[in-house]
């Protein structure tokens, strides 16, 4: 069965095919354009979806060495996400299921993520534990088969990577921020300044991360890096990598400890990292010492099935296209679509 | 003008509940105040005193939340990532200004002269401890153009 999968949730135009749950083709095109604005303007968002969708579409079918007329049926991200920029793909995917006479299913981007690490050989069995952690996003779910989980917790105000984000605009660094600091924190100690870790109350798998976001902001202010204007004046080299170790290490502590925590509670054994910041080097060093540790097995996507990607999007629709499921063509797209629980 | 004194997250929570009583269906409210002064905060107690059940977060990423509560439509809005007021006429931020919805705005001070003759202003700042916030609320009637 040969599904095309669209995402356009945010600054990426995506588009992959994928034949019985093989992925045949995976483009991605960034839109570059966002960097000098240090996030994604929503508008430019999905004028630039527009102005790519086709070329990727199209480049993703010729890399699959497929046709349309071979296409089994189409998957789109229907949310959550930009409203205009989910709208274009969803109305493209609609229009282009109609005139080929095919199936049209809109998935749930999160549950993209959850299945990432289906799209490598070695694969997760179920039920396994997953942290889902991205720009937008930061939670932890039980998945214990086939589009069946649960969710443990989720962040209730910043996600982490918008936490990366705001203190790399701070700083000055540009966007996006995780990738930036995750550099700068090499040459940096963890140790010299260290930030509070915000864990909640006992018990709980929900994630707050704003009062991070305060806390480097208060430091910068004492430290005179930042004016009463909020202004960056100058810092040096050495200061800037130990306050990028120590803010990255406390966000990573968290995630780690919340992780392992609701690892014991389900009693999994195997564990999956997925989204943007799954990308970054020290939450990944960290997880993987600490499920070794409790031997679990840990498995995270490759990189471009970490940032935001139609293949996982395309996996997930044949996964409920072969069971008989599609959407209708009245499917809205919805910015905070929920990654809705269906436990069992 | 009325200004009160927070000494923690959950103070300016209640505060958005307590001050959630007083508006009604239409009401544009403007919230500005720097990174990490506390505005999702806000937003979050209006919400839960106007009665939205679900967890509300930074719209930060997908720019607008949409809510519904018993009073009417809520939509929650975060413009920290928008570069200039052009885009969001485009982006048909205005059409939320209507009789059925109550509009809550982060950083708002990015489009004061956009908003409806008549809206509520909050203004959050940092105060003397890391924990401590100023926040003013009024009613702003623009003379019209």
């Amino acid at each position: 069965m040969n599904v095309l999968g669209i995402e356009t949730s945010c600054d990426e135009t995506a588009a992959a095919v994928v034949d019985d749950g093989l992925v045949r083709s995976n483009i991605i095109s960034s839109q570059h354009v966002h960097s000098k604005y240090g996030g994604v303007v929503p508008e430019l968002a999905s004028r630039a979806h527009m102005r790519l969708i086709v070329e990727v579409v199209e480049e993703a079918l010729v890399q699959a060495g497929t046709s349309k007329q071979e296409l089994d049926g189409i998957a789109v991200t229907q949310g959550p996400g930009l409203v205009g920029a989910l709208l274009v793909g969803l109305n493209f995917g609609k229009a282009m299921a109609y005139g080929l006479k095919i199936p049209f299913i809109g998935v749930n981007h999160m549950e993209g993520h959850l299945y990432s690490n289906f799209l490598s050989e070695e694969k997760p069995s179920y039920p396994f534990l997953s942290l889902i952690v991205s720009g937008g996003h930061t939670m932890l779910v039980h998945v214990t088969s086939n589009s069946r989980h649960r969710m443990l917790g989720q962040t209730r105000d910043d996600a982490a990577g918008e936490a990366f984000d705001k203190v790399a605009k701070m700083l000055g660094l540009g966007y996006p921020g995780g990738p930036i600091i995750d550099k700068l924190a090499i040459n940096g100690d963890p140790e010299v300044i260290t930030f509070p870790r915000s864990y909640l109350e006992e018990g709980t798998f929900d994630f707050s991360f704003s009062g991070i976001k305060t806390s480097v902001l208060y430091y910068l202010k004492r430290q005179g890096i930042l004016d009463s204007e909020m202004n960056k004046t100058s810092i040096d080299g050495q200061h800037l990598a130990n306050i990028c170790a120590g803010f990255q290490l406390a966000v990573v502590d968290v995630l780690v400890a919340k992780t392992m925590a609701a690892a014991a509670k389900t009693q999994v054994k195997d564990v999956t990292l997925a989204g943007g910041v799954s990308a970054n080097s020290l939450l990944r060093n960290r997880m993987r010492e600490e499920a070794e540790k409790h031997q679990y097995r840990l498995f995270y996507p490759r990189l471009e099935y970490c940032m935001d990607n139609a293949a996982m999007i395309a996996y997930v629709g044949w996964m409920k296209l072969r069971e008989g499921m599609k959407s209708d063509f009245e499917l809205h797209a919805v910015a905070n679509l929920s990654l809705q629980s269906h436990p069992g | 003008m009325r200004s009160f004194v927070t000494r923690c997250r959950q103070e300016t929570i209640d505060l958005g509940k307590w001050f959630a009583a007083s508006l009604k269906q239409g009401d544009v409210v403007a919230i500005c105040g720097n990174l990490g002064s506390g505005k999702t905060q806000f937003a979050k107690g209006v919400c839960e005193g106007l009665g939205v059940r679900a967890h509300v977060t930074s719209p930060t990423f997908t720019f607008v939340n949409e809510f519904v509560a018993p009073v009417g439509d809520v939509v929650h809005i975060d413009l920290y990532r928008v570069g200039s007021a052009a885009e969001l006429v485009e982006l048909g931020i205005e059409e939320y200004f209507n009789q059925r919805t109550i509009c809550l705005i982060e950083w708002a001070e990015k489009i004061l002269n956009r908003l409806p003759q008549l809206y509520h202003l909050v203004k959050i700042s940092h105060g003397t401890d890391e924990e401590e916030r100023k926040i003013e609320i009024q009613q702003v009637q623009e003379a019209p153009a």
